[in-house]
């Protein structure tokens, strides 16, 4: 007879020696790295940055690391991704700081997933410094603050110097109104057979581009109402003069190219390929335009959205870097220094500029990207010279933008269900790109009551 | 039963076995079980348990609970069936259902006979079978991210992509392929039946093997041509197999998330948005993860639908299948 004494022996030693396996595996407590220093996970860029990135950070970490003995830097790749964020965040596997667009910060200030960082930024001594519209997207209803505003930018007007030239365009001078737009898309496309202007409308930033476009033309998709609740205002005259311009570029004037699924990777790539005359999309999307899709500087031009109606804006974004709220309280103050050093000490203390400039461009990273600045102009424009001899991208070409921004009024994207919205409104422009007979009126309708649905919710 | 040698007795087997001593019929209890080796079973069976309720069973029961709660992976708290009326009162899922039946429609007229046609033919060449078969396997070998990813390069719609290069060969214009909410459809099934051919082309080559050749014989004598062998003698033999093939298609189609992931993500406007993707889009699109509760309900509620419609196609066919 097998004995059973003999395989519960067996049974009970094998879990026993499992159960010490698994605790022997569990690693450092959260937050201390092996001799004692604090380690702090840290979001650095995206994966597939050029190997000079990676270069530029870990000088970046030599240096902080030099000045905080006690803080162990840990570079994690990171990019804010929508639907693997909550997932991180559940699983715990977030950077212990890290970035997220100011879209998204109202909606995870609700949810209680930021930490509170204001006597930190009270500490550090910037609290009045913000620009108060942008310190307002980071505040709670209960008016503490949740994290630093570290970038803003607008939008841009992203164009192809090459293909100007090559359609006998002005690479100097990019159109100013709607219907010049229009007339050098045209050109570009019957000169040099290239899309002469294209748009995303996959994966939300069709809806975010067609919102940009729809203030740009002086009108909002959405109002706040004093009780708390938002009105959908889609179906309005900018909202069908920005969808009949894509209709008439794309079966009239057929210069829209044939991709009407891009979003703002592929755009970009296709950008970068040469196969597009001009874009919209922030403006500071320079950077990784050349770091990640190879883009040919010489090339780039930057000027700004046309606006016309009463009341335009530019369409305004960012973000804000964030202590992740899993981090404990020893961590949350090495944190806090890691964003004031690496954030935001280069836009305000002139050493702390000319180090971060310099690190960068040696790693040949881009320098000067046009930005919106997050603390006032005249700080902005102060940085600008401190930095002036390490500015590598080609501000020159960006001229247009850099000159005539400052006349735009920023907007920020609407509050509520932003990217339920901003789903909705793909399916609109993706339905005037490949219907010919769409009627925009009727979608228009459609549009506006669904939208509401979602806000009523 | 034959005598060996003179002397040895034949015993009555009755009286044999009533000699033998039986041992009592023991009652099955929790002890006999242990005696009999069961808990050695039990220990090798528990790795395979332990895999399964981790990484199987948990998460279906898991998805059973989120439908009917409000959460975000951080918090939650219960809504009932809040969730499951909120799903079916979306225009959305309804437009996903009627995409996702197009899908199946289309796959049955393309995916269900070509790749059975081709193994007829296959089994008909004489020299050079496992060439065929290796040839039609291909396009099974490669992964079917990459082997999307390349068409939806070959799908370009400017003039230079590369199917509508060939069409130029024949002098037909350029396409829109998935750029056009009425070819999508169409495209995706071109891929998904070129890339899943190659494994129904084997399984149909190896039924028809079971075909009795003597079947053949018969029909050739009664003045057969081949297209009425096919008809009367092949496809009845085979039956048992097309049926288990046919409701294996129509619950890997009802499910079908990669190729409208991939090639055009749901799009041009929705028109290629299946089930699966609907779900997908509810659970992950939107920032900070979306309605975790309403795509869970979404999924439960497909997987009782397929679970009905295996069980009626199983009632209906059981009198029909050879079996």
């Amino acid at each position: 007879m097998k004995s059973a004494r003999k395989v519960l022996l067996a049974g009970a030693t094998a879990f026993a020696v499992a159960g010490m396996l698994a605790s022997c595996s569990a690693g450092p407590a959260d937050g201390d790295s092996d001799d004692g220093r604090v380690q702090l996970r840290v979001a650095t860029f995206p994966p597939g940055a050029d190997a000079a990135a990676y270069e530029a950070f870990a000088e970046q970490e030599k240096q902080f690391e030099k000045l905080h003995k006690d803080i162990d830097i840990v570079g994690v790749e990171y990019e804010w991704k929508g639907p693997t964020f909550a997932v991180q965040l559940a699983g715990g596997s977030l950077p212990d700081v890290f970035t997220v667009p100011f879209t998204d910060t109202k909606t995870l200030l609700e949810n209680g997933q930021l930490t509170d960082v204001t006597d930190a930024v009270k500490k550090f001594g910037y609290a009045e410094k913000f620009n108060p519209v942008v310190l307002d997207g980071v505040t709670g209803d209960d008016g503490r603050i949740y994290g630093f505003p570290r970038q803003a930018y607008a939008m841009g007007l992203h164009y192809n110097r090459d293909l100007f030239e090559a359609a006998g365009l002005d690479p100097d001078k990019p159109p100013t109104t709607w219907d010049e737009v229009r007339a050098y898309a045209k050109q570009i496309s019957d000169k040099t057979g290239k899309a002469g202007y294209a748009q995303m409308a996959s994966g939300n930033t069709g809806g975010w581009q067609l919102t940009a476009a729809i203030v740009a033309r002086g009108e909002r998709t959405q109002t706040d109402e004093t009780d708390g609740s938002a009105k959908s205002t889609i179906d309005n005259e900018g909202t069908a003069a920005a969808l009949q311009f894509l209709h008439d570029l794309r079966w009239e004037d057929k210069s829209f190219g044939s991709k009407f699924d891009l979003d703002w990777g592929t755009i970009n790539q296709e950008f970068a390929a040469g196969n597009i005359g001009m874009y919209t999309s922030g403006s500071d999307v320079y950077s990784a335009l050349v770091r990640d899709f190879g883009l040919s500087p010489d090339s780039y031009g930057l000027g700004v959205v046309p606006v016309e109606g009463n009341d335009p804006g530019t369409l305004g974004g960012g973000d804000v870097a964030v202590i992740s709220p899993t981090v404990d309280e020893g961590a949350k103050d090495a944190a806090a220094t890691w964003i004031d050093w690496y954030y935001m000490q280069k836009l305000m203390d002139e050493d702390a500029a000319v180090t971060d400039a310099k690190t960068l461009a040696d790693s040949g990273q881009a320098v000067g990207t046009p930005v919106l600045p997050v603390l006032s102009r005249e700080q902005y424009e102060e940085s600008l010279t401190w930095i002036e001899s390490y500015i590598n991208v080609p501000r020159d070409q960006m001229s247009a933008f850099i000159d005539n921004i400052w006349e735009q009024t920023p907007v920020g994207e609407p509050k509520k269900k932003t990217q339920e919205v901003y789903a909705l409104l793909d399916t609109l422009v993706q339905t005037v790109l490949t219907q010919e007979d769409a009627d925009i009126s009727a979608l228009l309708k459609k549009a506006q009551s669904d939208a509401q649905a979602l806000l009523d919710q | 039963m034959t005598t060996l040698r003179e002397n040895t007795v034949v015993r009555d087997e009755r009286a044999v076995d009533a000699a033998i001593p039986k041992p009592k019929p023991t009652r099955r209890t929790p002890l006999t079980w242990l005696r009999g080796g069961g808990l050695w079973n039990l220990l090798f069976l528990l790795p395979m348990i332990v895999v399964f309720a981790v990484f199987s069973w948990s998460p279906i029961v898991q998805s059973v609970i989120m439908s009917l709660q409000k959460t975000n992976l951080i918090t939650s708290h219960w809504v009932g069936l809040d969730n499951y009326i909120a799903v079916l009162t979306d225009p959305l899922l309804g437009e996903a259902v009627i995409n996702t039946l197009w899908f199946a429609v289309l796959a049955m007229i393309f995916g269900f006979p070509v790749p059975l046609f081709m193994a007829v033919l296959m089994s008909e060449v004489r020299r050079g079978k496992g060439l065929y078969s290796a040839l039609a396997y291909l396009p099974v070998v490669i992964p079917p991210v990459v082997a999307v990813l390349l068409w939806k390069f070959f799908y370009s719609a400017d003039d230079n992509g590369v199917f509508n290069t060939i069409l130029g060969f024949v002098g037909i214009p350029a396409q829109p392929w998935i750029q056009d909410a009425v070819q999508a459809m169409p495209s995706l099934v071109l891929e998904a039946t070129w890339a899943g051919a190659g494994g129904s082309i084997i399984i149909y080559l190896a039924a028809l093997l079971g075909v009795p050749p003597e079947l053949y014989d018969a029909a050739e004598v009664d003045g057969a041509s081949i297209w009425r062998k096919v008809w009367h003698v092949t496809l009845p033999q085979m039956r048992g197999i097309l049926f288990i093939m046919l409701i294996l298609q129509v619950i890997a189609t009802a499910q079908v998330f990669l190729e409208p992931f991939l090639f055009t993500g749901g799009g041009p406007a929705g028109a290629t948005r299946t089930i699966l993707l609907y779900i997908y889009d509810k659970a992950f699109r939107n920032s900070l993860g979306g309605a975790y509760g309403e795509a869970t309900a979404v999924s439960v509620l497909l997987a009782i639908a397929l679970a009905l419609l295996s069980w009626l196609y199983f009632r209906l066919t059981n009198r029909w299948s050879s079996s």
